[in-house]
């Protein structure tokens, strides 16, 4: 008598764990969280997850979200699309309905592919993508997705902010392009190529490189090959380690190009390229600390603040938007089910530090103001913050506006029925 | 010229560094017959160590301290590990030195994270030694060539000129001979052990701060050094020299080619269709290749001369 109801006992407390994990999921919120956290990637993942927590800190301050805490749930890609998608299976399963990515575009096209399939499939259980970083314009046009969210500016808009600014640059006749070999690094070589030739067809790109992604740890090679074309300007859309990593070896072996960049402004390559970049470095950016404005000030100190190492600057305010749009989107519908966010988040205004952001209706793609910005020494006024407590900052060269940043769309998504 | 000069320097750097491997990896292989495959763990190991003693006492110190804990390290393994496997065979060791790199790769990553780490060339070495027309050669880069000779010289004189190194040399092909002898075998199986392990641990110190300092860097470069032990030939010390040599040329050289299998055709006047479904492999230009190359290398040596360029045995 007393076994069986031990046995009893033990298959109810079973059944009782088994289910406990998706039920207990009430009341709170969860964000997955999937980037590349170990591997040559693994900083530039962190510092994303830590912009994550600071957002998600903030809405919970105030009481969360329809009452709901926000839960940040992190998830390792290794940065590999494969591994993404297995990922993706997981928080599926564990019943997260909303994700949130950005690092690297070969994952965030796997990624939006694995969720279109789903979502079709399990239109009761869809999943919603926050993309904040992920700018292969493909996501947000031939592969668009209706429930994949760009919050960052694409290739193609930040390539026609930068070339615009190029062309006035008189000083600039050979032109290098260095890349990662895959679908971003792709694109901005592409794009480059394009906009380049057809604004200053008097400009020569002398040469077009693509290098495998994460795995070069010696630039000089490159670099010997950059100096021997004899170029003026190099335009590169390297990330993490791989911009660092190039800019080192460009530092050492004393080449002077300016250097047009997409992310030269954190992790790692300040401090490598120190004194040798002022004036030389620029970058294309939805932000960067000294863009201005009261807002920018506060932020960037309550980020400081809350991540004071050395290495930890406020730069996602794409991770900040797309949160804060969120929120106000599950607000708007008092609901917190994907299927009827997301239509919420279209055509959907924030006011911002850096100006107005507008989630476009018909691709998904966020639209803000651009920055081109120069590496310089902080003096206090227009180059208040530095990056990575190096003493040296950014400064802006020019604002486009939102406006002048929408370019045409070949996205048509399916939208869900009713 | 400029390109070629500095390319050529940038290479043998390069080289130097990857026969710093693998004259362990081939020097541990000829004497026990164990293919290594937690060697470049070692070298990972040297440039952690390196970091964390070079943050309380300096470079110099740890260019010392670091390679002698990996030695130590090494000799740990060989007496506690392998000498414990050695009984059951060469399978037995492979499989011990295969989970011994995934420990040290998951250790890494707990006491490291997963993260690189700052580990940083000396201020004192920050500073280009000469320039080459107008290409500035950054004084570390010489520095490692320094180190890396050094230890060449000072391996080749070991084992040529000194009583143990005799005693090695004898060990190779008759340790049964010299344990007749009254040597202690196990012992310089040991030394070896110990020795190799500590080359990989300074090559990673002058290494690790030169490039990244990540948990990946074993993975990175271990493959390299396979290519070269068996193209250089399976236990050869001057096959794994030139192939060192050889490898980080054609690694450094080969960005520098923008020819692809199109170039080719067009110069010997074959006309191809822009809608082939080729297309895509014959535009692939050699810079694009270059990752790929020193595989290609190893199985174009592997077909043609099994026992690689240098070695001595056969399959």
């Amino acid at each position: 008598m007393v076994k069986s109801w031990l046995r009893a006992a033990l298959i109810g407390a079973v059944a009782a764990l088994a289910f406990a994990g998706p039920a207990s999921a009430q009341g709170v919120l969860k964000i997955a969280y999937l980037e590349g956290l170990s591997g040559p990637f693994g900083n530039v993942g962190e510092v994303g997850l830590r912009h994550l927590q600071f957002a998600a800190e903030r809405i919970n301050e105030k009481g969360g979200v329809l009452g709901q805490k926000i839960e940040v749930v992190p998830f390792d890609t290794k940065t590999s699309p494969q591994e993404a998608q297995l990922v993706f299976k997981q928080l599926v399963d564990q019943g997260i309905r909303y994700m949130m990515q950005g690092n690297g575009s070969a994952v965030a096209l796997a990624l939006s592919e694995a969720m279109g399939k789903h979502n079709a499939r399990n239109p009761d259980q869809t999943v919603l993508y926050m993309n904040y970083g992920a700018v292969d314009p493909a996501l947000t046009n031939d592969k668009c997705n209706f429930y994949h969210f760009r919050f960052d500016a694409d290739v193609d808009m930040k390539m026609q902010a930068m070339t615009n600014y190029m062309a006035a640059q008189k000083g600039i006749a050979k032109v290098y392009l260095i890349n990662q070999d895959y679908s971003f690094g792709q694109s901005v070589a592409k794009a480059a190529r394009a906009m380049l030739t057809q604004k200053r067809p008097d400009i020569q790109i002398v040469g077009d490189d693509l290098h495998p992604l994460g795995k070069v740890k010696d630039f000089a090679p490159y670099v010997a090959k950059i100096k021997a074309s004899g170029a003026d300007a190099v335009v590169t859309g390297n990330w993490g380690n791989d911009v660092a990593l190039l800019i080192k070896a460009a530092k050492d072996a004393g080449l002077t190009a300016d250097f047009y960049t997409y992310y030269a402004g954190g992790l790692g390559t300040p401090p490598v390229i120190g004194e040798a970049g002022v004036g030389h470095l620029k970058q294309v950016t939805v932000f960067h600390s000294n863009i201005g404005g009261s807002g920018t000030v506060a932020n960037v100190e309550a980020y400081r603040k809350r991540f004071p190492d050395s290495k930890d600057d406020f730069y996602w305010t794409s991770i900040m938007n797309a949160m804060t749009m969120l929120t106000m989107a599950m607000e708007k519908v008092k609901s917190t089910d994907p299927t009827k966010v997301a239509p919420a988040l279209e055509g959907l205004k924030i006011d911002t530090i850096t100006g107005e952001v507008t989630m476009r209706a018909d691709n998904h793609q966020a639209v803000q103001p651009i920055f081109i910005s120069t590496f310089s020494k902080t003096n206090g006024k227009d180059v208040k913050f530095d990056v990575e407590r190096t003493g040296f900052g950014f400064k802006t060269d020019a604002r486009i506006e939102a406006k002048d940043t929408v370019l045409p769309t070949t996205c048509k998504f399916q939208r869900p029925k009713g | 010229m400029e390109f070629f000069l500095v390319t050529l320097l940038n290479s043998l750097s390069y080289g130097l560094l990857l026969f710093m491997l693998s004259s362990g990896l081939t020097l541990i292989f000829s004497m026990m017959g164990v293919l290594n495959f937690a060697h470049a763990s070692f070298y990972m190991l040297g440039a952690y160590f390196a970091y964390q003693t070079s943050r309380y006492v300096g470079f110099w110190p740890a260019l010392v301290i670091a390679p002698l804990a990996v030695a130590a390290l090494g000799a740990l393994t060989e007496r506690y590990g392998l000498r414990t496997v050695h009984k059951y065979g060469h399978v037995a060791e492979l499989l011990f030195t295969f989970g011994l790199a995934y420990t040290i790769e998951e250790v890494v990553h707990l006491i490291w994270g997963r993260a690189p780490v700052p580990y940083r060339i000396p201020e004192i070495l920050e500073f280009s030694a000469f320039s080459i027309y107008s290409t500035q050669y950054p004084a570390y880069r010489v520095f490692m060539m320094l180190v890396s000779v050094a230890m060449l010289v000072g391996l080749y004189l070991v084992l040529t000129r000194s009583r143990i190194g005799m005693i090695i040399q004898a060990s190779l092909t008759h340790p049964d001979m010299v344990q007749a002898l009254g040597h202690n075998v196990p012992r310089v199986f040991m030394l070896v052990f110990a020795g190799g392990a500590a080359l990989a641990g300074l090559a990673g110190v002058i290494g690790g701060n030169a490039f990244v300092t990540d948990p990946g860097m074993a993975v990175s470069v271990g493959t390299i050094v396979f290519v070269v032990v068996v193209f250089g030939g399976m236990g050869s010390l001057a096959g794994a020299f030139i192939a060192s040599l050889i490898i980080g040329a054609v690694q450094t050289f080969s960005v520098a080619f923008d020819y692809s299998l199109l170039t080719l055709f067009g110069s010997i006047g074959i006309k191809v269709n822009p809608d082939s479904g080729w297309m895509e492999l014959w535009k692939v230009t050699i810079a694009q290749a270059a990752p790929v190359l020193p595989y290609l290398l190893m199985v174009a040596m592997l077909i043609v001369r099994p026992k690689g360029l240098m070695g001595t045995r056969e399959g």
